[in-house]
């Protein structure tokens, strides 16, 4: 009985120095060796500034940028809050709040049904993508803001558009914060404060 | 269902199936002691962990000493955890100004019992309450110890039903240490670094402050993502690193990755059928088992996926039908990447393999799609299970087929060529009613107390209702997901899951190594006409109904008022 006290103390400290410390050090350190950006979060730096992660969602709400899905994480896309709604399917409160979202989203497109991805928030509350339907959704909006030809637009959205790994694995996705860089790039917006 | 979606249930199906023979094999060879292709790298390891705690790993222990191991090991844990995280303000990579959930002492002690449970139930958000001290020293290294404390009572119940004339099941120290070294770190470390390399981070750096393409601020959280991310799913246990656990772009980046978690959390539950089978000598035996549970998965998988592309008929204005531009279906709290297809494998798996983790809000599921899950947590941790506790209670199940089916055709209960005397069924009896005795009354008092009432903070109703019931139900099993609506950080609720962890980990773990030192001192009677063939088809059948039979009989009434009830009322 004693002894066995005694053993299960031992072994708990044991191993946690194996377990929870030289084990996570050497996984670190391989993966900064042999993988630095992706160990390091995929930090996107632009003229020396940390501008966000090209894996995390940014919120968009300037009319001239495609807009992320709404978030449940902090504020909003809160990279240090991750989290969803947790609105039940029936709760009132997701109900009106998909009315609000597709009312405002239908302001450019009237009378089209929204791509549900566009006005449900993610899990995490920072889903870097949209489905390919919903940026295709917001190409009017954007393309009128930007004063560019829709075509060229969606031809922008197919660059950007992931497909599926391997062929078969997940769904076919758009990554908003990489769009909207390009987009800047190439298309930059005509009166700039218009961006807030 | 759509054509992605079946390929991807398919291959994953696949993958667990040829897998299981030749991983059930090694699993055997390294709790027999036999040799393996890792004996060069991890003998050595051994023999100094034996060396530093003074274990003799030629000892043998009856199933009391075994137990008391198991309860002894589990506790110094618990206090070492509970340590580490009301001291982490004091401790390295602590964070104040985010890490800015106060570590209470209910907190600490709730989380401490539910880490070193493979529970990893979270009343808590990862990335604004724990340090990247607390999440390797602490949790990490939990992940890894619990989950190999739940491997050996796996194999040393197999040792039970496999041995004769035996007063011992083997030895803790042993098993433990074996399955840390030869299983769980090999696969955590190939698994980190493939994790890694499909984007997951691994490093210390303080959280990276950035300055949005619209001028906002965005803090983004970082940390030693990976190392936690691979054990948390190979050692069943899921508890996230951040709040939005595997939904969180850092923790699951990839389509890839997540089909790989997934695997990470079955292909050790499923192997250890085969490993059963071979221990018994009996191959058949653990075949049938698998064969359970797949058809229990399945069925509960195409549920799901049909519920969740349906979509939530309440929405109005919005497209949700399945197209080549989008997944559709209710898409609320759950990703793009993953779609209907990745969220309800992980749905399903996770609430299967009492796994904490999930890659999509479960509380945000269709009333259907949650009741599944719900009743997956419910069915008792049959299939698949958590690492090693899982096939022990599908042996228990088939213990009690048996002795029913026995009733029924007035045959003697055996199996396996022994007896299910009165001890024995005393124990079964005790495994199979003490779920439905805890988590039942715990959710009658939660709901008709104003301290469990106060949980409800963003949804009411039979919703609410299920929030509470799916918390205790996820506890006792030791699964740890949620129903993420329920405010669960309040004493009332850290008390009383506590409880239910405490009771699904050691009041059942006892009985089971009970009834296996019981089975162990039998001798193996050679089968007769008498003797109700188990690896028959029909058997099979048997089990499978009385699984679901057992489960509604126990749970309908509660079902009824919760998703049932939604589903009538609202339509969605």
């Amino acid at each position: 009985m004693k002894k066995n006290l005694i053993t299960s103390v031992l072994m708990t400290i044991a191993t946690t120095i194996l377990l929870g410390i030289i084990y996570p050090l050497v996984v670190t350190g391989l993966a900064q060796l042999f993988f630095k950006d992706k160990a390091n979060g995929q930090l996107i730096v632009q003229d020396g500034k940390v501008i966000g992660s090209r894996i995390i969602g940014q919120a968009f709400v300037g009319s001239g940028y495609f807009h992320s899905r709404p978030s449940a994480a902090g504020n909003g896309y809160d990279a240090a809050n991750s989290n969803g709604s947790q609105l039940g399917p029936t709760n009132q409160h997701l109900i009106d709040r998909v009315k609000t979202d597709v009312a405002a989203n239908q302001a450019d497109n009237p009378g089209q049904p929204v791509p549900v991805d566009l006005v449900t928030t993610s899990a995490s509350g920072l889903d870097p993508d949209i489905s390919p339907a919903a940026a295709a959704f917001q190409v009017p909006r954007v393309a009128k803001e930007r004063g560019i030809d829709r075509g060229e637009l969606q031809q922008l959205i197919a660059m950007h558009t992931q497909a599926r790994q391997l062929g078969f694995l997940g769904e076919p996705r758009v990554n908003v914060l990489q769009l909207n860089l390009e987009l800047d790039q190439r298309y930059p917006l005509r009166r700039q404060a218009k961006a807030r | 269902m759509d054509l992605y979606s079946a390929l991807q249930y398919a291959l994953f199906l696949v993958i667990v199936t040829a897998l299981v023979q030749p991983l059930g094999e090694y699993l055997e060879r390294v709790f027999s002691r036999k040799s393996t292709a890792l004996d060069r790298l991890c003998l050595p390891l051994e023999r100094l962990i034996y060396r530093v705690t003074k274990v003799d790993p030629d000892a043998e222990m009856t199933s009391s000493e075994y137990a008391i191991c198991f309860v002894f090991f589990g506790l110094a844990g618990t206090l070492l955890l509970y340590f580490i995280l009301r001291l982490q303000r004091f401790l390295p990579w602590y964070f104040p100004q985010y890490q800015s959930t106060p570590m209470s002492p209910d907190l600490a002690m709730n989380t401490a019992i539910s880490f070193s449970t493979t529970t990893t139930w979270q009343a808590y958000a990862g990335e604004n309450t724990m340090s990247y001290f607390s999440q390797m020293v602490g949790l990490c290294a939990q992940n890894f110890l619990a989950g190999a404390a739940g491997l050996a009572i796996g194999i040393a119940f197999i040792r039970g039903l496999a041995r004769q004339l035996s007063e011992t099941l083997g030895n803790f120290w042993v098993d433990l240490t074996r399955a840390l070294l030869w299983v769980l770190l090999p696969g955590a470390l190939i698994g980190a670094l493939f994790l890694v390399w499909q984007g997951v981070p691994m490093n210390f750096h303080e959280y990276a402050v950035a300055t949005s393409v619209e001028h906002d601020k965005q803090v983004i959280a970082q940390g030693p993502v990976a190392a936690l991310e691979i054990i948390k799913n190979l050692g069943t246990n899921g508890g996230g690193f951040f709040n939005a656990n595997g939904a969180h772009p850092y923790e699951n980046p990839t389509p890839l990755t997540n089909l790989v978690e997934m695997l990470a959390i079955v292909l050790l539950p499923a192997a250890l059928t085969h490993t059963f089978g071979r221990m018994v000598s009996r191959p058949q035996q653990g075949w049938l088992l698998y064969w359970v549970m797949i058809f229990l998965f399945t069925f509960g998988l195409l549920f799901v996926h049909y519920s969740e592309q349906r979509g939530n008929p309440l929405l109005g204005g919005v497209d949700s039908q399945r197209s080549g531009e989008q997944s559709g279906g209710n898409m609320e709290g759950k990703e793009v990447r993953f779609g209907v297809g990745g969220s309800a494998l992980t749905a399903v798996v996770t609430s299967n393999a009492a796994t904490g983790s999930y890659n999509a809000m479960h509380d945000s599921f269709t009333s259907l799609g949650g009741l599944v899950l719900l009743a997956n947590l419910l069915l008792g941790e049959v299939v698949f299970g958590g690492l090693g506790t899982g096939l022990v209670s599908m042996v228990m199940a088939a213990a009690i087929a048996v002795f029913l089916a026995g009733l029924m055709v007035g045959r003697t209960p055996e199996y396996l060529g022994k007896k299910i005397g009165p001890c024995e069924n005393k124990m079964v009896m005790l495994y199979a009613l003490a779920a439905p005795m805890l988590v039942l009354p715990l959710t009658a008092v939660a709901v008709s107390s104003r301290a469990g009432l106060s949980g409800l903070q963003t949804n009411t109703g039979p919703h609410g209702f299920t929030e509470i019931l799916f918390g205790y139900a996820s506890c006792f099993a030791n699964n740890g997901q949620s129903f993420a609506g329920l405010s669960a950080n309040t004493t009332f609720y850290n008390l009383t899951t506590a409880m239910a962890i405490m009771v699904g980990r050691f009041g059942l773990a006892i009985p089971a190594l009970a009834f296996a030192g019981l089975f162990a001192r039998q001798r193996i009677t050679p089968s007769s006409s008498g003797t109700l063939p188990t690896d028959s088809l029909s058997f099979g059948v048997v089990l499978t109904a009385f699984v679901l039979v057992v489960t509604a009989l126990s749970y309908l009434p509660a079902l009824a008022l919760g998703p049932v009830l939604e589903r009538l009322l609202f339509g969605a």
